[in-house]
């Protein structure tokens, strides 16, 4: 299964980073979005696997998968949907002002002098 | 703790006059005074004790492994600098809120204000040098905003700019030297290093060390060769040149001098550096000043003339030219802050400060051509006003120190410096407000209303008391803070008169007369001044540090070209490439762990996951299709999550992945729907390259993670023991959330209101008059649109599921605690609900039948969670520990009630109102692009078979 899981993370990890070299806002945040799925697997993963083995009191639980990365990756979770929401925000706001949603900066976007006077 | 106090007050009212700005001028102007005053108070009542001779004093403990604490000590040096800086910016306040324009950002400009009080305040409280270098760079910073307040005129910005530079250089050199210092003591308590003066002196170290705190002392006090930044500070508004650049910004460069001095002075490097510095800066800015007509030009380099005087006082490192330094301190803060206020009362009212310009004004504005000679003539020294007095100190004490066996030279020149001061004093009121009526003012002069000229008037005030009643006035002051400095008993005896024979009499007459011989000759000196070629001070400094801007704008461009795509593939590289080296050049073994044996089922888990993967690669162009395989990722993680034994997360993840996908859905609404083949072939098969690079290395680390066991004993055993004696509960993960760890997740709930909080800002800015909101407002729907938008079966279906599905979020929360759940799952269940409703029958007839609003709802959240955070210190139990019980009310069984419950319910309420309004944002850009608005709750009603919502209302 250890196999599974770790081709699986680095599936998602390739495709995610294939995605955010692409050039347009969209693909980038779908990429990023893989990449949060490989992560937080990845960080579940070092409490290593277990299968029916529940972080939950029971009468003759065999054993607790480890509980404090669970914790850490539920919060990571719903704090990557408040990542994603603004970055979905500034993606629809950078395509409403711009008029294309480009993510590299124009050579004409580049200042050329040191900074403004 | 007072004394923490008082220098965080002024940090903390800072916080005030953003949010009192949207009560007005006055609100905003009487709270900030309020909170200096408070301190004011606060110092005035630490002020007996200070007079008595004690040295009050805070201690806390910072960061003790630095040498670093959050040491204060009040002492007479210490409370004369800090009355002068709370005392002199109450009237700066007052003044500022009828200087500013209506077009000026007042809030902007008191808290930018406040910011510089607080570091003043703490330069000269601070028991550690570690602590008041902090402080000593915060000044240089706040009064880089300052000086750049008129943010649209280019002098304000080079100004400041060129402050910035100076005293900031300045503030690097005193660094090191104070570290020096530090070092040599081997404490960096000022307490502990003014006590070891010759362990200082006599280390090899001393003159390196002198020499950096000095340049740190002449930069910030614009002494010579360093005072060219001063008059071009004077670019910022004049409550900011009355504040900063006459009474206590430039002078913290004395106060560290004479802070400095038990350690420093008495040696001859001292005196011949310092007095030397001193008396040329006293003595050239004093000339300069005469030939300059702008009126605050003239009084920048009289400024600086004046700190040069007291520098050279401070450098005869006799304990009687220290006190006479001291009171100057004083006389100048008072006549030169009202010299600028009424300068910028004449700019403000004559809408000019050219002396060329001036003239006549004596009659037009009475009141201030009163205040205005009064504190000139004081400034010129002449009796019996308070620059008198401790002019002719100086002079008396000037007249009896040798520079280099030559025992008349610093008298001369010395006397020669007041007489410049003299005429330029002179010339002053002279050519601003003496001569005939002009016609040809910008604007027609007179006086001021109450508000602007009262502050100027009560320094005036003190010019005349303190010149009459000195041993009244100022006198116990001088002796405490004089006393500080000299660590001897001071008793100073100010007189108008020392008698016929003292010879600081004839040189004050000698200084009077030239002054008025100068005066006369102006005209022709001017000329002169005028054909006589001078190096320009700006002209030297762009030149020397433009070369550097360019170069380092150069390497910004060439490292930050703006293309995200290459820092993406940089960081990924940088990443892997780190991590190998690690591994290459360390031993390691196979893992050890045994392996679990693949079942089939999740086997096809994974196949459809990986199957999904490779999908998106493929048909990423395709947006909408690209969503749908998002979703079977995340459905395949999160039934990954469940079979390996972590419910919780399950059920976070698959409800996230609902909002997240709707919010993507709603957002690609006005995305284009496809995505171009844009790149090459060579820069697919590169991105290609690097995407398989990172997914290989961290599948690889995964694995090689997985196949050993935990290099150290886990702390979750803590946690697996403790969860239900000490926490109340049987879900170990929930216990971690809201109990064990619930600080991480306060700090996490936080981040979550705020991200919604973003995105309701960047909301209101597309919705503001710009390009977006043309766009929106001319929007045209790239699809085609459903003929039946809001279908009655789907309204009908989501009004059924809402009790039931407000209910299953009732049940998972309260569950949360023993059973798979919690705040955070059945805060994103209810909102996926209230969505459903948005779903089916539009925004805003939806938003018009539930009046709750979704900043409350994430403000109540946290509060809640705070407030039961807070609860545990009334049982005097650390932020955040939870306490539970055991009830029973009949008919039901025992139940547990804990604390942690109403943390869950902050979690809840946040998490609620951060997902409800990131949607609603999104809603409130439809609308804008056209959505209509729905009158009823669904488009045709089958059974008369008519439209209902055909209104095109916006």
């Amino acid at each position: 299964m250890e196999a599974l899981v770790s081709s699986a993370i680095g599936m998602m990890t390739a495709a995610g980073v294939y995605l955010m070299l692409r050039q347009r806002t969209f693909p980038v945040i779908v990429g990023l979005t893989l990449l949060t799925y490989a992560v937080n697997v990845f960080l579940f993963t070092s409490g290593r696997l277990a299968t029916n083995m529940p972080a939950i009191y029971g009468e003759g639980a065999p054993g607790y998968s480890d509980p404090l990365p669970q914790a850490l990756v539920l919060t990571a979770i719903v704090i990557s949907f408040g990542m994603t929401a603004v970055i979905v925000m500034m993606a629809l706001g950078a395509f409403l002002e711009a008029g294309h949603d480009k993510v590299d900066m124009n050579d004409e976007d580049t200042p050329t002098d040191g900074g403004q006077k | 703790m007072s004394l923490a106090l008082i220098a965080a007050l002024p940090f903390i009212g800072a916080l005030l006059p953003g949010l009192m700005i949207r009560s007005g001028k006055n609100a905003c102007a009487l709270v900030t005074g309020s909170v200096t005053a408070l301190a004011l108070l606060m110092l005035g009542l630490n002020a007996p004790a200070v007079l008595r001779g004690e040295v009050v004093q805070t201690r806390i403990e910072w960061i003790p492994s630095l040498g670093l604490n959050a040491n204060f000590f009040l002492d007479g040096l210490g409370l004369l600098f800090a009355g002068l800086i709370l005392g002199i910016g109450l009237l700066i306040i007052l003044y500022a809120r009828f200087y500013l324009a209506k077009s000026d950002p007042m809030g902007q400009f008191y808290t930018y204000l406040m910011l510089f009080q607080g570091a003043m305040v703490g330069i000269v409280l601070s028991d550690n040098i570690l602590l008041l270098l902090v402080f000593w760079e915060l000044t240089s910073l706040s009064s880089f905003l300052l000086i750049g307040y008129w943010k649209h005129l280019p002098e304000g910005r080079q100004g400041a700019r060129m402050a910035l530079t100076v005293t900031g250089g300045g503030g690097l050199a005193m660094i090191a030297g104070m570290l020096i210092l530090g070092n040599i003591v081997g404490s960096y308590d000022l307490s502990v290093i003014l006590e070891n003066k010759e362990m200082i002196q006599a280390s090899d170290w001393y003159l390196p060390a002198l020499i950096l705190i000095l340049l740190g002392c002449f930069t910030k006090s614009a002494q010579f060769p360093f005072h060219f930044w001063l008059p071009h500070a004077m670019a910022a508004p004049t409550p900011v040149s009355a504040y900063l650049h006459s009474a206590t910004m430039v002078k913290a460069g004395l106060f560290l001098m004479a802070r400095m001095w038990p350690v420093l002075a008495g040696t001859p490097e001292w005196f011949y550096i310092v007095a030397t510095i001193g008396l040329i800066t006293m003595v050239m800015a004093a000339k300069i000043a005469l030939f300059k007509d702008d009126l605050k030009a003239l009084l920048a380099f009289s400024t600086v003339s004046h700190l040069g005087l007291i520098t050279m006082l401070l450098g005869f490192g006799t304990a009687e030219a220290a006190t006479v330094a001291v009171f100057h301190i004083i006389n100048h803060a008072t006549f030169k802050a009202a010299l600028f206020m009424s300068a910028g009362i004449v700019d403000h009212e004559a809408h000019t400060r050219d002396l060329k310009r001036l003239g006549g004004l004596r009659t037009l504005m009475p009141i201030t051509f009163t205040i205005v000679t009064i504190a000139s003539l004081s400034m010129a020294g002449i009796p019996p006003l308070n620059g008198f007095l401790s002019k002719e100190l100086m002079l008396e004490e000037a007249a009896h120190t040798t520079w280099m066996a030559n025992p008349w030279l610093i008298g001369v020149l010395a006397t020669i410096g007041a007489l410049f001061s003299v005429a330029y004093s002179f010339r002053f009121i002279a050519h601003a407000f003496l001569g005939p009526v002009r016609s040809d003012y910008p604007s027609k002069p007179h006086d001021p209303g109450f508000g602007l000229w009262a502050a100027p008037a009560l320094l005036a005030g003190l010019v005349i008391l303190i010149g009459l009643f000195p041993m009244l006035t100022a006198a116990w002051l001088v002796n405490a803070a004089a006393s500080a400095v000299t660590g001897e008993v001071i008793a100073v005896k100010i007189t108008h008169w020392h008698g016929l024979y003292a010879p600081a009499l004839w040189m004050s007459l000698a200084a009077i007369g030239g002054g008025l011989m100068l005066m006369g000759l102006h005209p022709r000196l001017m000329a002169l001044w005028n054909a006589t070629p001078r190096p320009e001070a700006k002209r030297i400094f762009d030149g020397v540090v433009e070369p550097f801007a360019a170069l380092a704008g150069r390497i910004a461009n060439r490292l930050h070209d703006g293309a995200l795509t290459r820092y993406i593939a940089i960081g990924v590289l940088g990443i892997v490439g780190v991590s190998y080296y690690a591994f290459a050049t360390a031993t390691h073994s196979a893992g050890t762990r045994d392996l679990m044996p693949i079942q089939p089922v999740p086997a096809l888990g994974w196949f459809a996951l990986c199957l999904a993967t490779a999908a998106i690669v493929i048909y990423h162009r395709q947006r909408l299709l690209t969503l749908v395989l998002v979703g079977i990722i995340g459905l395949m993680v999160s039934v990954g999550f469940a079979y390996f034994s972590a419910p919780d997360l399950a059920l976070t993840q698959i409800s996230v992945e609902v909002a997240t996908i709707i919010l993507m859905l709603l957002a690609l609404n006005f995305l284009p729907k496809t995505t171009p083949s844009e790149s090459t072939p060579t820069r697919r098969t590169w991105d290609g390259a690097v995407a398989v690079t990172a997914g290989v290395a961290i599948a690889v680390l995964a694995f090689a993670l997985m196949t050993r066991d935990q290099a150290f004993s886990p702390i979750s055993e803590y946690h697996i023991t403790n969860s239900k004696p000490e926490g109340g509960g049987t879900n170990i993960v929930n216990v971690i959330l809201v109990d064990f760890r619930g600080y991480d997740t306060f700090g996490e709930i936080i981040v979550l209101g705020i991200a919604a909080l973003v995105i309701f800002a960047l909301t209101e800015a597309l919705l503001r008059a710009g390009p977006a909101n043309d766009r929106l407002l001319a929007w045209t729907p790239d699809q085609r649109r459903a003929g039946d938008r809001h279908p009655m079966m789907l309204v009908v279906a989501t009004r059924v599921i809402l009790p039931i599905a407000l209910m299953v979020g009732f049940f998972i929360f309260l569950r949360g605690h023993n059973e798979p759940g919690g705040g955070f799952i059945a805060g994103l269940i209810v909102a996926i609900a209230l969505v459903m409703q948005y779903m089916a029958s539009g925004f805003a007839w939806t938003a018009a039948r539930q009046k709750i609003d979704y900043h409350a709802l994430i403000a109540c959240g946290i509060l809640v969670a705070a407030a039961t955070g807070i609860g545990a210190w009334f049982n005097g139990l650390p932020f955040l520990t939870s306490a539970f019980g055991y009830f029973t009310i009949w008919p039901l069984e025992e139940f547990e009630l804990a604390t942690a419950l109403l943390f869950d319910i902050g979690v809840f309420l946040t998490v609620l109102g951060a997902v409800m309004l990131a949607l609603a944002s999104l809603s409130r850009i439809g609308l804008r692009a056209g959505e209509t608005v729905n009158v009823q709750p669904f488009d045709i009603d089958p059974s008369e078979g008519r439209t209902l919502n055909s209104g095109e209302v916006r």
